[in-house]
This record gives C-alpha cells, sequence and structure tokens, in this order.
C-alpha cells in the first residue's frame, strides 16, 4: 500500500500529483498487479484533500487501464509500467555515476539540471502526467 | 462527470435590501456530491446567498431551490445543515447540553455520530462553550451541523479564525463526511490558496453577481499565465483577463486563448491566479466577465 502525499506550492493540481504517484510506484515495483490502492477515506485521512479529487484521480488511471475498480471491494493495480525494478543493475549504475557528479563537486540543482537536459535530448521531450 | 440534479439552483436570483442590491440576476449550479467554494469580496453577496439557501432570507427576486424545493421560511430544511459565521451556541451551555439541544430540536439526529465527533475532536464534553478554543468552537457547530445527518451543508468561512492546526483538522473531518456520505458542500472562504485542495468546484461573486461557475479543474485548465515582451498584445481582447505592464515585458492572464504563440512563454496558473486576476479585472474596471 502507498501514502500520497499533497505538495501544496507545486504548480500541478491534486488530482495530477495523486495520478503522478501511483505511476511512479508502479513503475518502481512499490505497487504491483493486485495491489490495492488507498480508499478515498485513507487518502482523505492522511492528507485532508477533497475525496472526490481522489475519485478523479482514479477514474483518470482507470480509463488508462492501469488501475480497476471492483464494486465494493476497491481500486486494484492490474498491470506494470515500464521495466524499472529496484533493484535493477542500471540504479547502481546510476547511483555510481552520481557518486561520481557528487564527488566532483555538483550540487542536487546542477545534477538535476544536467539530467533533465539529457532525458530531454535522449527522449525527445515527451512529459507525462 | 454525469449529469445529477444540482443541490442548489439559482434563477436569476436578486435580494435587496431597500434600495441596495445584495444580489442581482444570479443564476448558477451546485452540482451534488460536490464541495463547491463560494468565493467574493466582502460585500459580494456570500451570505446573503448562503441565508436564502438556508430558508432565512426570502429572495426579492428570481428563486433559489435546495434539490428541487424552495427553502421554507423556518431556517434551514431537512436534509440541510447551516453553519453560520457567528456559530451560535450558548456560552454557559456545556458540550454535553449543546448535544442535548441539538438531539431535541432536530427530527433527525445521529447520537452515535455526535459523540464519536466530540471525543475525536478531544473535547471535554463536560466543559462549557464559553471555555473553549475558536478551534474548538468551530468543532462544536460542525458537530452539531453533522449529526443531523445531512446531504447538504453550507458552511459560512468556517476556517476563518482557526490556526492552521485547527484548521486542518476541522478539513478532514469535513472531507471524511464526504467521502463516507457523499456530502454535497458549500463553504465560503477569503483564503483561496487552501481552497485547491478542499474544493472541486467555485463559483465567484462580486458586486451581488455570479462571475465563474463551473468546476476547478476545468477553469484554471482554461486560463493561462503569458508573459512576452511589452507592446502589443497578440491575444485577442475577449480572451485576455488581466495584463500585468512592465517595462521590459508583460504577464497577461489569458483565457481559452491555445498556447504557442511565438516569444511568448505560457504557464498554468494557481487557481489563487486565476480569481485574483478575475477580482482585479472587477475591481477596476466594473467590466462584466463572461461566464
Amino acid at each position: 500500500m502507498i501514502r500520497f502525499r499533497i505538495e501544496r506550492r507545486a504548480g500541478a493540481p491534486p488530482y495530477r500529483q495523486l495520478i503522478q504517484q501511483v505511476k511512479q510506484a508502479v513503475r518502481l515495483g512499490r505497487l504491483e498487479p493486485g495491489d490495492r490502492l488507498p480508499t478515498a477515506r485513507e487518502v482523505v485521512a492522511d492528507t485532508a484533500i477533497n475525496p472526490n479529487t481522489v475519485f478523479k484521480a482514479y477514474r483518470a488511471l482507470e480509463a488508462e487501464g492501469l488501475v480497476e475498480a471492483r464494486a465494493g471491494v476497491g481500486t486494484f493495480v492490474r498491470k506494470t509500467l515500464g521495466a524499472v525494478a529496484v533493484d535493477t543493475p542500471l540504479r547502481s549504475e546510476l547511483a555510481d555515476w552520481l557518486r561520481r557528479a557528487r564527488a566532483e563537486g555538483l550540487t542536487f540543482e546542477d545534477v538535476e539540471a544536467l539530467m533533465k537536459d539529457t532525458l530531454d535530448s535522449q527522449f525527445g521531450r515527451e512529459t507525462d502526467t | 462527470m454525469s449529469v445529477t440534479t444540482p443541490a442548489v439552483a439559482a434563477d436569476g436570483l436578486g435580494v435587496r435590501f431597500g434600495r441596495t442590491h445584495a444580489l442581482r440576476d444570479c443564476t448558477f449550479a451546485l452540482p451534488s456530491g460536490r464541495i463547491s467554494a463560494l468565493v467574493g469580496p466582502n460585500g459580494a453577496g456570500k451570505t446573503t446567498l448562503m441565508h436564502v439557501a438556508a430558508g432565512l432570507l426570502s429572495p426579492t427576486a428570481g428563486s433559489l431551490t435546495v434539490w428541487g424545493e424552495t427553502p421554507g421560511t423556518y431556517g434551514a430544511p431537512e436534509g440541510m445543515a447551516f453553519v453560520s459565521q457567528a456559530k451560535p451556541l450558548y456560552k454557559r451551555f456545556t458540550v454535553t447540553d449543546m448535544m442535548r439541544v441539538g438531539r431535541k430540536l432536530n427530527t433527525r439526529w445521529d447520537t452515535d455520530l455526535a459523540d464519536k465527533l466530540v471525543a475525536e475532536a478531544g473535547i471535554d464534553p463536560a466543559r462549557r462553550v464559553g471555555a473553549l478554543s475558536a478551534g474548538q468552537r468551530t468543532r462544536v457547530a460542525l458537530v452539531l451541523a453533522l449529526a443531523r445527518r445531512p446531504r447538504l451543508v453550507v458552511l459560512d468561512e468556517p476556517f476563518a479564525d482557526l490556526d492552521p492546526l485547527a484548521r486542518t483538522d476541522t478539513m478532514k473531518v469535513l472531507m471524511r463526511a464526504t467521502a463516507d456520505d457523499g456530502l454535497t458542500v458549500l463553504l465560503s472562504s477569503h483564503v483561496i490558496a487552501e481552497l485547491e485542495d478542499i474544493c472541486d468546484h467555485l463559483l465567484l461573486t462580486a458586486r451581488g453577481g455570479v462571475h465563474l461557475d463551473g468546476d476547478i479543474d476545468t477553469i484554471v485548465d482554461e486560463h493561462h499565465i503569458a508573459v512576452g515582451p511589452a507592446g502589443a498584445l497578440p491575444f485577442t481582447p475577449d480572451a485576455v483577463v488581466e495584463v500585468l505592464p512592465a517595462p521590459r515585458q508583460t504577464t497577461v492572464m489569458l483565457r481559452g486563448a491555445a498556447p504557442g504563440t511565438p516569444g511568448w512563454e505560457f504557464t498554468r496558473p494557481r487557481l489563487e491566479d486565476v480569481v485574483m486576476a478575475h477580482l482585479r479585472r472587477m475591481s477596476t474596471d466594473g467590466r462584466e466577465v463572461a461566464a
């Protein structure tokens, strides 16, 4: 089970933040097919956001086929996204690279900017959510 | 979004006190099961509108209905609870006394829920209302409203005098009731930033009229903040809500115009930006905003 957090100052509206966080968790394998998403009541208890926002986010995820709602039971993850397991070798290679970057004196923001620029050029500027 | 009977609908609603129009020609529909924010400057008629919905005031023109019925002249209709800004509670009564009053005065009253909500608020039921903090009094007023098991709760500035913690706790109680029972909520507030998280429908009033009425995400999505060079604007005048000129660059709040104009950068505004732009526009030139 995942717990959502809502970034109050972020530009994205709460329902897009929820969608993004579910996708991120699925992508990293923290949520697997068959796992149940928190109920609206659980999300509300955690975040004090509008339950309709949760329904809206889940409806959008369902329309994409990522989750399915089972009446009276809950909303469940249906499939995986991408192929990034948390313990993939790519992750440790990335960690090695980040250690080198830090050793060379790059700050978090430097790495972020470099990362984003490289991502944009490699993937041709596709942003989801 | 499915089409359902609106919870509150107004058609040409007007309320006049002597020569002063508190509300004039208001037409809107608040969807059921949603949390609607009533926003507007002081004197916009927010409280008057809520009083009409609660059956405390009669319209002098047009009509307002709650689930198709006209609120009577004996206060809040069955299925509807109104929490006024003053939160009228008897200061010398204990919390237990207030709950007893609630039970006696209402045909529908959920004692278990009332007890549970008071316990959750961490309030000693033996304390007198006058000895409670502002946050606790708000919680008691909210318990009195929710224990009636309403379908619609109308709250006038419920968070006005609360500290951030009490505010979040109060919101949670309200949001949970919505999650559990599909409650419909209409609340007014001055603090627009906090409404973006808890409301999904906006009713923007100013000068006694309705200027924006719709789904908050939809309203925000159709607005763009555009930053570009000073000089003539490359946008149709209808799309421009507000212009903030500066010596080297111009910032414009646009509505409905598709972004992609060369030399201009577009970003998504927050609800607060959109509301403030519309309010400033109305206060400066008094032009009507096409809603």
